[in-house]
């Protein structure tokens, strides 16, 4: 019973806590834990290695080169145009995201004025509505505010996708600033908008990082977004621009040069996940869903 | 002498209530002031398309020439005649139910395997998060590649450990195509609900598993009766994120399978797409955004009230 294979696995998923100690001895635990983490490694590493490895059919003929990256380089108006479309997008949304939550978020936060929840509720009820209802609207009200086809819009309208989430972290991070320290800046002569900048800002940076790399990646990595609301090639962002390389060259696929699009896509998202894991994580295992 | 003492610190009073008013109201002038951009954004690009989407299905509206004139019902007619709405109503919520029980499961047994600290499971929560770092698109197109028969390496090496005769065909079929694909989704956001099932699995107190243990439960008892029960608000917003993302499944089938083999894997989003972009009309498009808005309220409506529901039982 103690320690018999199936045994030792049915305690790693059943009834953690008392069996643990055992369980991290077995080796039948680690032989899962770690065949299940080669499930989750192997794809990444596989579109790395046939991102420069030679196949019949892909840019790169034969042997490990730089033959499908060259490829995708010089694809249609270059991958530096699509590249530049996706950075433009995700810091503009970052930008607009943040501006509009943060003085949002400090008149929830410490004002008292007409309709405060009823704008608060409505704000967040943008989570209810599903994003592929709002993006046939959108793309005939970008039409008609002359922004169809632009990179503004389009990070306008992925602002809009965060405000909920942002604007909920920015009015929860100010509340938690103590009335004290705003009065006391009062009292050395800061209006509001000195307080918000000396006092509330400095004190909610976490939120901000929070904020602005859920927007980056939200809008670096959306692909129905800009897949209804642009149609010319030289709007588009990377996802958009692979997946049409992709559609376009049908029966005769480059799979090689796919993958080196996927790794360029992927580097940024995994560099951005590496350096702020830590707070990632921590943001989770401290949020305020418990039990 | 003693009506002056009285009526002096009245007056005071009176001036303080003032300035309060007056300094209340520039507050509230203030504070407008701040949510303004908020009321912008949320007036230009929420109120306004909710609108716009009603009155775009109650019309003959097409993506070239715009608006051709009220013709209600008939955008909602064309989506019930449609042979392909229910088959994309059907498939979707089979999805769901798939991608939902595979999700939270998986999510379960990886916070399980990971749950207390330690080297080797920071190792373990990095690489099933990993895949959560990307996006679903960019997912999508590297499991193309790796579902191709020219150069996906899941057939080769099988072959080479001689485990299977035949080669897998991974999209050609309905039923490969819909497994395969909710494979990739399992593989991108198994380590997402693995999190936030974590944060339910530890705050359960330790002293309840030794309390059940010196009564003499055994593993599947405490599972079901501890483990589970206590998870109930972690595992309850799992689900309700499941399913309401499964619900609006897109990017995947989109890249993956373009609903195909023979539209066996269109989605309501992607029949929306269809609508507008293939059939070029955005009032039926329009339509049937109105009608995922109906179906996913009432989704959430029934969520949000089993939730209650089950929180008053307790």
């Amino acid at each position: 019973m103690k320690s018999t294979g199936i045994a030792a696995t049915g305690m790693a998923t059943m009834a953690p806590r008392r069996f643990l100690p055992s369980a991290l001895k077995s080796t039948p635990y680690y032989v899962l834990s770690g065949a299940a983490a080669i499930v989750f490694l192997f794809p990444l590493a596989w579109a790395a290695f046939a991102s420069v490895n030679g196949t019949p059919g892909s840019a790169q003929g034969e042997g490990f080169g730089p033959g499908n990256y060259q490829t995708l380089y010089s694809w249609q108006d270059g991958l530096p145009t699509y590249f530049l479309n996706s950075t433009l997008i995700s810091c503009a949304t970052v930008v607009f995201t943040l501006a509009v939550s943060l003085l949002g978020g400090y008149a929830f936060a410490k004002f008292d004025f007409p309709f405060r929840n009823t704008i608060f509720m409505v704000t967040l009820a943008i989570l209810m509505v599903p994003v592929a209802t709002m993006l046939i609207p959108l793309l005939v009200l970008l039409k008609f505010l002359g922004l169809q086809n632009s990179l503004l819009g389009l990070s306008l309208v992925m602002s809009m996708f965060q405000l909920p989430f942002a604007t909920f972290m920015m009015r929860v991070s100010m509340e938690g600033v103590p009335k004290e320290l705003e009065e006391a800046a009062q009292v050395d002569g800061c209006g509001t908008f000195g307080v918000f900048r000396r006092i509330i800002l400095p004190s909610v940076r976490p939120g901000i990082v929070t904020v602005a790399l859920f927007a980056f990646l939200a809008a670096w990595n959306d692909f129905i977004t800009p897949l209804i609301l642009i149609s010319d090639s030289k709007q588009e962002p990377l996802a958009l621009a692979m997946t049409v390389m992709r559609e376009q060259s049908i029966g005769v696929i480059d799979y090689g040069s796919l993958e080196a699009g996927v790794v360029v896509m992927a580097l940024p998202c995994l560099i951005l996940f590496f350096a702020l894991q830590g707070q990632y994580v921590r943001g989770f295992m401290s949020g305020a869903i418990k039990g | 002498m003693a009506m002056a003492s009285s009526s002096a610190p009245a007056s005071r009073y009176a001036r303080q209530g003032r300035w309060w008013t007056t300094r209340r109201r520039s507050r509230q002038l203030m504070g407008l002031l701040y949510v303004a951009p908020t009321v912008v954004f949320v007036a230009v690009f929420f109120i306004a398309p909710l609108i716009l989407v009603a009155r775009m299905s109650a019309s003959h509206w097409t993506l070239f020439r715009g608006d051709l004139g009220v013709n209600l019902p008939d955008n909602f007619g064309t989506i019930a005649e449609s042979s392909l709405f229910w088959p994309a109503v059907v498939f979707t919520i089979e999805y769901t139910v798939l991608a939902t029980v595979l999700l939270v499961g998986m999510g379960l047994g990886l916070a399980l395997l990971i749950q207390s600290g330690g080297k080797w499971k920071g190792l373990l929560r990095t690489a099933f998060l990993l895949p959560s770092a990307m996006g679903l698109a960019s997912a999508s197109l590297l499991f193309y590649g790796l579902y191709s028969n020219q150069i996906g390496p899941i057939n080769p090496i099988l072959e080479s450990m001689h485990l299977t005769s035949s080669p897998i065909q991974f999209l050609e079929e309905p039923l490969s195509a819909l497994w395969w694909t909710t494979f990739l989704i399992v593989w991108r956001f198994a380590g997402f609900y693995m999190l936030i099932l974590l944060v339910g699995l530890q705050g359960i107190p330790r002293d309840l598993y030794e309390a059940a243990s010196i009564d003499g439960a055994n593993r599947w008892a405490t599972f079901r009766f501890i483990t589970i029960p206590l998870m109930r608000r972690s595992l309850a917003l799992s689900l309700i994120l499941c399913i309401t993302g499964s619900m609006l499944a897109f990017d995947q089938f989109y890249i993956l399978t373009q609903g195909g083999p023979d539209n066996s894997t269109v989605t309501i989003v992607e029949l929306i797409y269809h609508y507008a972009f293939q059939s070029q009309n955005l009032g039926t498009a329009a339509a049937l955004s109105v009608v995922l808005l109906g179906i996913l309220l009432i989704v959430n409506l029934v969520q949000f009230g089993s939730l209650r529901a089950s929180e008053d039982f307790q």
